[in-house]
């Protein structure tokens, strides 16, 4: 009954019924904003294989102790984030970084805050071998559980035809990217308004918001908003100052530290979530290029207001601490980046902006929204 | 099957995006092809140039092109191995106003290694060069450093009569500082000058490795932009005699080397902005270099694109110039001893000339 009332009420308001709990292929609907999924060719996006790889998204035996998840940090209830400043891996050991939700991450042109891995099936098999997250020794453990357990023998050769001594890690990494393209979501107020058409889905406050966000604000050059689309991500890496008042002082010895680490052989995934100085050097450790140091992923915007904290390492707890951090033009230092600079926004374009990002909500995790706030 | 962890992941890092070593962890790859019998000691140093400070009001300054050598002091001061000296190259200061070679100072004393200054045409025509003599460095000098022997000249001098032409210093920098003016006055070393370098190389043999420094070109490319120093020929003929000289300049804001006869030339990145080149903005006859391989286009929407600042490395007499280049991938341009040429390590052959760029 109550289910019939919910689809009910979804019709009834014209959007998607899309359960956030139900694995489904992306749909026109909800998409509406945002340009068709990416799918490397090399792995197709089915049902069966997203249905299998939520599964193993889910599965905690694949990590040191039998309790981490890749879910543990990016839970479906709290919109594949997980509400905390730095993530908690196993022993509840904190990492560095701030976990990012997966809603949307396959628009990503690089995956990680540093964009140390280029695809989602690249990025899925780091953090189970990360001494702080799963903190499996080799991914050998989990090849062995998908070759014995019945069930995911059942499903690999259903999703890949593929005999159990055939599974690699390379099809666990394919089946988890295969799910995490399906948590793709527009479809919000402000596509509604922008894209389809209805200029009754914003409130006026919002629509000024988007106003300040395009104009005043300056938001729009790095969070882009383009004619028939937005990914509100330039898909670059930029020094907003976020942290580096941690490392400045100390940035030549710092850096000769991480150049010392690096000839020794370390991996920077490791060394990223351990070495909280070295954490905030962001896009260098990738690059070695000076020009990126404190330098870090432009985040999307759409389901902003699910996903507090903010920023790389979680120091900003709500949209209105974010929208005072820029509007103080982020933190001085020489490598902040050139467009970050004071906005003199008024009381009433800050809270305009943050009416403006709360309607980057998708109507599919739009129950997340109202369960909060 | 079995990939432990620190085999996947060199696996990973061999085939995707970290396989690119920074300049700093590897061994620096000196000159290329034959070297010429000239011993000396190798060694890096930094070159930082055109950062045009340019003063507001009270202690308020052009908030962007202080960035840019805020940026650069930092990276250099970041480099591994540490260089043993820093280049400034002239235009500090945007009007010449004490204010900006004021506050030029006091960003530049964040800079770990010693500065030898050059200076440009917007440090020198408010005042004609009496702060910067009185505060900073001599116009003109030389100095040696490992074997090699570095001149510093003054070569953004002009005409007597075009200098005493304005009714106020500050309308004859504004003058100076202008482009296509058909007012303005083309740049020169001067015949006192040439004969304190005549003099000065006098005492060094020919097999001595030579770098000038200097703000503008000591070549002909476009007069209009001042691209160009008036009695750049006679300069060239005083160092005729030596085997290896090379000319490092600012100025032109842009990626542009050459070699006219036993002379090379590179100019270096400025920290302000990017200039067009001369043959892709106008139509008028100009001499840009047939051997520069052009930079990308900047991108006039972001602030630090186009810019940047340059690394070199002094080995066998010659050098090989790291362009540092913000929002672009670096360029190395390196003296070649078989084609006694400059040539881009990676872009020199037309069918690899730089694609477009596709930021923004």
């Amino acid at each position: 009954m109550k289910y019939l009332a919910r689809v009910a009420s979804a019709l009834v308001l014209g959007v998607s019924a899309v359960n956030a709990g139900e694995v489904s292929l992306p749909q026109k609907e909800t998409l509406l904003g945002l340009p068709p999924v990416p799918v490397p060719k090399d792995n197709p996006l089915t049902l069966e294989k997203a249905k299998l790889g939520k599964q193993l998204f889910e599965d905690k035996r694949f990590s040191a102790d039998g309790a981490i998840s890749c879910a543990h940090c990016h839970k479906p209830e709290l919109a594949f984030s997980d509400g905390l400043p730095v993530s908690e891996g196993i022993g509840g050991q904190k990492g560095t970084r701030n976990a990012p939700t997966v809603i949307n991450a396959a628009y990503y042109k690089t995956q990680f805050w540093d964009g140390r891995r280029p695809s989602l099936e690249a990025q899925s098999k780091d953090p189970f071998i990360n001494p702080i997250e799963h903190g499996l020794k080799s991914h050998d453990p989990i090849v062995q559980i998908v070759r014995t357990d019945p069930d995911y023998r059942k499903q690999f050769r259903q999703a890949f035809g593929l005999e159990p001594d055939r599974i690699t890690m390379d099809h666990v990494a394919q089946a988890i990217a295969s799910f995490e393209r399906t948590l793709v979501a527009g479809n919000s107020p402000f596509d509604r308004y922008q894209y389809g058409g209805d200029k009754t889905a914003l409130s006026a406050s919002a629509i000024r918001g988007l106003a300040v966000f395009r104009d005043k604000g300056r938001c729009v050059s790095c969070h882009v908003i383009e004619g028939s689309t937005a990914l509100f991500t330039d898909n670059q890496f930029h020094n907003l100052g976020v942290g580096f008042d941690k490392i400045e002082s100390r940035l030549p010895e710092i850096i000769a530290a991480y150049r010392q680490a690096k000839q020794a052989g370390k991996e920077i995934d490791e060394t990223v979530l351990t070495q909280g100085e070295m954490s905030e050097l962001g896009r260098f450790i990738v690059t070695g290029d000076t020009q990126d140091i404190g330098r870090f992923k432009t985040s999307t915007l759409r389901n902003i207001a699910l996903t507090a904290p903010y920023m790389h390492d979680g120091s900003l707890k709500t949209l209105e601490e974010v929208v005072d951090f820029y509007d103080k033009g982020g933190r001085d230092n020489p490598m902040l980046d050139g467009g970050i600079r004071p906005l003199n926004l008024t009381a009433q374009e800050k809270s305009d902006l943050v009416a403006f990002m709360k309607s980057l909500t998708s109507n599919r995790f739009a129950n997340l929204q109202s369960n909060k706030r | 099957m079995a990939v432990n962890r620190r085999q996947f992941l060199q696996r990973m890092a061999a085939t995707g995006v970290a396989a690119t070593l920074p300049f700093s962890l590897v061994e620096i790859s000196w000159g290329m092809g034959k070297k010429p019998t000239t011993e000396h000691e190798s060694f890096t140093f930094a070159y930082i140039s055109d950062s045009h400070l340019t003063h507001i009001k009270g202690n308020q300054f052009t908030r962007n092109f202080d960035q840019g050598l805020r940026k650069a002091i930092m990276e250099v001061n970041l480099m591994s191995p540490r260089p043993d000296f820093v280049i400034y190259g002239g235009d500090l200061a945007q009007l010449g106003k004490r204010e900006e070679l004021d506050h030029g100072l006091e960003l530049m004393s964040a800079l770990r290694p010693p500065v030898h200054w050059v200076t440009g045409e917007h440090d020198f025509y408010l005042d004609m060069g009496k702060f910067w003599e009185e505060k900073i460095s001599p116009l003109y000098y030389s100095f040696d450093h490992k074997g090699v022997h570095f001149v510093v000249l003054n070569s953004i001098l002009t005409y007597e009569d075009w200098i005493k032409r304005w009714s106020t210093p500050m309308e004859r920098m504004l003058n100076m500082a202008r482009l296509d003016n058909p007012q303005g006055s083309p740049f020169m070393v001067g015949e006192s000058q040439l004969q304190w370098l005549k003099e000065d190389l006098a005492k060094y043999d020919v097999g001595t490795p030579v770098v000038v420094l200097s703000h503008s070109p000591l070549y002909k490319i476009f007069k209009p932009w001042n691209f160009w120093t008036d009695d750049a020929e006679k300069v060239q003929k005083l160092l005729q005699r030596f085997q290896r000289v090379t000319v490092l300049h600012g100025h032109v804001h842009q990626v542009l080397y050459n070699q006219i006869g036993n002379i090379t030339f590179y100019a270096m990145m400025a920290t302000a902005w990017p200039w067009p080149y001369p043959v892709s903005y106008v139509q008028k006859p100009n001499q840009v270099p047939k051997l520069t391989v052009f930079m990308n286009r900047a991108d006039p929407f972001h602030e630090r694109d186009g810019t940047g600042w340059d690394i070199l490395d002094m080995d066998s007499g010659a050098i090989t110039n790291h362009y540092q280049l913000w929002m672009n991938e670096n360029r190395t341009v390196a003296f070649d001893f078989k084609l006694e040429h400059p040539v881009d390590l990676k872009y020199q052959a037309p069918d690899k000339r730089i694609p477009p760029q596709f930021h923004y």
